[in-house]
């Protein structure tokens, strides 16, 4: 394991203040409001067009909020210009210098800073020793893989012991494989360095994987900052409860501060409707399944995925519900089969209909 | 923002440098002692020489085009679906009137067009074809960014699943989809066969820029009035042409 | 018998998209190729016969002097054109491609650098002429006569009028050059510490260096090939080889001396085909680059 002289309480808390950022009518960011601890990793999640990006942007220095500001370690850096900022940036694609060999890429922090040319190299090769790249240091940035690629760019970003690290959508450009070993890396060195890391995603399944709190975002403010259990488990809104995960939405009563849903009464979480009916937003895997002529409901496929199956299944009040089995469950249904669908007990979030 | 304050402050003198002798060709065109006449832009109509290479000019532009489209057009998509292994040497002998100076062609291609006014008479018309072979570098970039953008060989290959037979695909599939890059190469062209001197003055044929040279000993107003207008409807083509067709620059999210 | 029968067609119709291309290919050798290959046979003739006497003379004084006027004019506004146009490339690059100045001046550029030829030529005698409107203000504001003795006709002139369209010429070609600098590496640089100057040197121009040299390449065997403006300019005399080319062809001087013109006009190709060559080895090593 390469030993880093990094002092690991470079790491410094970050916060976003009230931003926001108005293209004329469009409100790319409508109030966001952000702390990040020291060493911790944030993930921002949400659609395209959420603003995402442009806190990410902003943060950098490479955008200006039209309001609020910007605080790295307490002191205001609003108004400081992005190439003072001491922040490590990953670009989705293209960001290495093409004319420079990997070596040099990562070293290239480094020569800006006017580090001599023995040191920088040392500290370039121990960086790429950090991904796993030390033998391609010799070569350019088009002999690389995609994954490859971003590796030398995290490296790149880390030479320079930066107080806040950036990644912005590293992964989406990337194969379905090697972007599942990629971020197991990315997670893997950020807890290793302990830099404050800030990560946007659109992807859910990735940011649930390597963050400390997921922050999910729509049109421009956060709907939920939390842990990515608290955010699976406890959605705060219904933007939340579909967007992560898969929701199915069955009709539910509402009565005195619980649910009827499927037959069963579970508590409701903070956030849903009060009283009447409305949809419950239940995931596959609460949903129990078992064989039975007298059943509520016809199998209508099951999709195989491995280690379990999805049976989609329609009630027969004509409804389509998605649930979730064990595969060795899955293997014995077939299309037509009558089955009985109830609720586990877990609490539900209930949205009007 | 402070830069664009300075880039626009260094526009200047190229904006300068590019207009003024454009402002002092219509000045010195509409002179007549001390003050302005219209007479060397009248004689752009007025004068048969000069009328009658302006005719001879345009037809030679069209008849250049077509021919040009006629060859270029449907050899190009056919090298492009049914035999691309020759688009390399396709893309190499299009682009090689480029490095062969028009002065150099002109020179060897007497003898060829010795044969050529034996059938054909001594019509300045003849020149449509050394112009076809003058053009085919512009035209041939013009269509080959139009076929490659529109991916034809997977709407050949999606027609031909359908049912299509290769007529079909070439006259309804291919050729609406790439009618900006053949309506590009046709502009480009006709700009090029307009202002073309090398070939007309030394095969002794009058087309325009020969008799605005020719008048330009006796009446330099008039060769400049007729330059600058044949500057400025080249423009207007070039222009034009800019607006029209599908921007093929991506939305960035 | 069959398999023979099927066998001859099936090969048929393999060729048969092939033959497709016969049309264009008879074309391009009846009016490209012959024509070159007569200059290449041409030259080394004289009198219908083997010589190499006009291969030999082109190194005698005369025809030296051209060679070297037309390779000081090329290569004289290859470096003007390409600094000059470099400069206006990049002040045109930032504004959007649909905006329209930047249609305008796409537009003009193109008028300009392949299409003005005798105009062009015109257009500078209308303003630096002896009567030209320049010349005229000069006389009567400061009573300068910048006319002289005719400098605009002879290679003075010449540079001026060519820069006039070598410099639109670099901003065409030179344009996707710089629009292939893609932000992320701006960015990058800004986010790793650049200043401005460090991103220019250390990422700009290394990166646009091999684009700058071919494009300067380029503009190089555009004006040592280009005709029409001087022949426009220049009615007495041949002071560059494309006139002197002109001048053998007209026979003018150089009486009975066609095979002379041809001599020339391989000279040209020679160093035409050399500095293209030159240019297409450098864009491939920006291709690789700045896809």
């Amino acid at each position: 394991m390469p030993s880093l002289d990094m002092e690991s309480s470079t790491a410094l808390a970050v916060t976003l203040l009230d931003l926001h950022r108005h293209y004329g009518p469009v409100r790319a960011l409508d109030g966001l409001t952000l702390e990040m601890t020291p060493g911790e990793m944030v993930v921002l999640l949400g659609p395209s067009g959420c603003g995402k990006t442009t806190a990410l942007r902003i943060l950098a220095g490479l955008d200006t909020a039209t309001s609020g500001q910007v605080l790295v370690g307490g002191k205001e850096i609003t108004r400081v210009p992005a190439n003072k900022r001491d922040m490590g940036m990953v670009f989705q694609a293209y960001s290495l210098f093409p004319h420079l060999t990997v070596v040099d890429n990562v070293a290239f922090g480094l020569k800006l800073r006017g580090v001599d040319k023995r040191k920088r190299l040392a500290r370039a090769e121990e960086m790429l020793a950090l991904v796993g790249l030390a033998e391609h240091r010799d070569r350019y940035a088009n002999q690389l893989s995609g994954g490859q690629q971003q590796r030398v760019a995290l490296a790149r970003a880390l030479a320079i012991e930066p107080s806040v690290l950036l990644l912005d959508e590293p992964l989406s450009a990337l194969d379905a494989k090697v972007r599942v070993q990629l971020r197991d890396e990315i997670r893997r060195i950020q807890l290793e360095v302990g830099t404050t890391t800030l990560f946007v995603t659109h992807d859910q399944e990735e940011a649930l994987a390597v963050a400390d709190r997921v922050g999910v975002m729509k049109d421009g403010r956060l709907e939920q900052l939390a842990a990515p259990t608290e955010l699976y488990n406890r959605p705060a809104t219904r933007f939340v409860a579909e967007f992560v995960g898969l929701s199915n939405r069955l009709p539910a009563r509402l009565e005195g501060g619980s649910a009827h849903v499927l037959g069963n009464r579970v508590a409701t979480l903070h956030g849903s409707a009060a009283s009447g009916s409305g949809r419950a937003l239940v995931r596959p895997e609460a949903i129990r399944l078992e064989r039975a002529e007298d059943g509520n409901a016809r199998v209508l496929t099951v999709a195989f995925l491995g280690p379990i199956s999805r049976v989609m299944c329609t009630m027969d009040d004509g409804e389509t519900v998605l649930v979730q089995v064990s595969s060795s469950l899955g293997a014995t249904l077939t299309p037509h089969d009558r089955v009985r669908l109830t609720t586990g007990d877990d609490a539900v979030l209930v949205v009007a209909d | 923002m402070k830069g664009r304050l300075v880039r626009g402050l260094l526009i200047v003198p190229f904006a300068v440098f590019f207009l003024v002798p454009l402002l002092a060709m219509l000045d010195f065109s509409t002179r007549d002692g001390d003050g302005r006449s219209g007479r060397a832009w009248a004689a752009l109509v007025e004068n048969e020489q000069l009328r009658e290479a302006i005719i001879s000019s345009l037809l030679l532009a069209l008849f250049t085009v077509v021919l040009m489209v006629v060859l270029l057009v449907p050899t190009m998509i056919w090298v492009r679906l049914r035999v691309p292994r020759a688009s390399r040497m396709i893309e190499f002998l299009c682009l090689l009137p480029l490095a062969i100076p028009p002065l150099v062609i002109v020179v060897g291609i007497s003898g060829v067009y010795a044969w050529v006014s034996y059938f054909l008479g001594n019509s300045a018309l003849t020149l449509t074809f050394a112009y076809v072979v003058l053009v085919l570098p512009y035209a041939y970039r013009a269509v080959d960014s139009s076929l490659a953008s529109v991916d034809a060989v997977t709407l050949s290959e999606a027609a031909r699943s359908l049912g299509a037979g290769w007529v079909t695909v070439i006259l309804r599939v291919v050729l609406p989809n790439i009618w900006t890059g053949v309506l590009a190469a046709a502009f480009i062209s006709a700009a090029l066969v307009l202002g073309e001197y090398v070939f007309a003055s030394l095969l002794n044929f009058d087309t325009l820029p020969v008799v605005v040279a020719l008048l330009g000993k006796s009446d330099a107003a008039v060769s400049v009035a007729a330059s600058l207008a044949a500057l400025m409807f080249a423009f207007v083509l070039l222009l034009l042409l800019s607006f029209a067709g599908r921007s093929r620059h991506a939305e960035r999210t | 018998m069959a398999d023979r029968g099927e066998g001859g067609a099936g090969r048929l119709a393999r060729l048969a998209p092939t033959l497709g291309l016969a049309p264009f290919l008879a074309y391009l050798t009846i009016f490209l190729l012959i024509p070159t290959i007569a200059v290449a046979i041409g030259a080394f003739q004289e009198q219908g016969r083997f010589s190499l006497t006009n291969i030999e003379a082109l190194v005698n004084p005369a025809p030296l002097r051209r060679l070297w006027s037309s390779v000081v004019l090329s290569g004289t506004t290859a470096v003007l054109g390409a600094t000059l146009g470099a400069l206006l490339t990049w002040l045109v690059v930032s504004a959007s491609p649909r905006s329209v100045l930047r249609r305008t001046v796409t537009s003009m550029a193109g008028v300009l650098a392949q299409f003005g030829g005798v105009f062009l030529a015109f257009a500078f005698i209308a303003t630096l002429g002896f009567s030209g409107v320049v010349t005229e203000m000069f006389r009567s504001l400061v009573g300068v006569d910048i006319f002289g003795s005719g400098w605009l006709f002879g290679l003075p002139g010449l540079i001026l009028v060519y820069t006039y369209f070598q410099i639109p010429l670099m901003v065409i070609v030179f344009l996707p050059a710089l629009e292939g600098l893609r932000p992320q590496w701006r960015e990058a640089a800004v986010s790793l510490g650049a200043t401005r100057w460090q991103y220019f040197w250390q990422v700009a121009v290394p990166l646009l260096r091999p684009a700058f040299l071919g494009s300067m390449l380029l503009l190089f065997a555009n004006a040592f090939a280009a005709y029409a403006t001087a022949a426009a300019l220049v009615t007495q005399g041949s002071p560059i080889l494309p006139l002197m080319i002109r001048a053998g062809l007209t026979s003018e001087v150089l009486l009975g001396r066609q095979n002379f013109a041809f001599a020339l006009a391989l000279e040209m190709i020679v160093v035409v085909v050399i500095v293209m060559t030159l240019y297409a080895l450098l864009l491939r090593r920006t291709s690789r680059w700045l896809r």
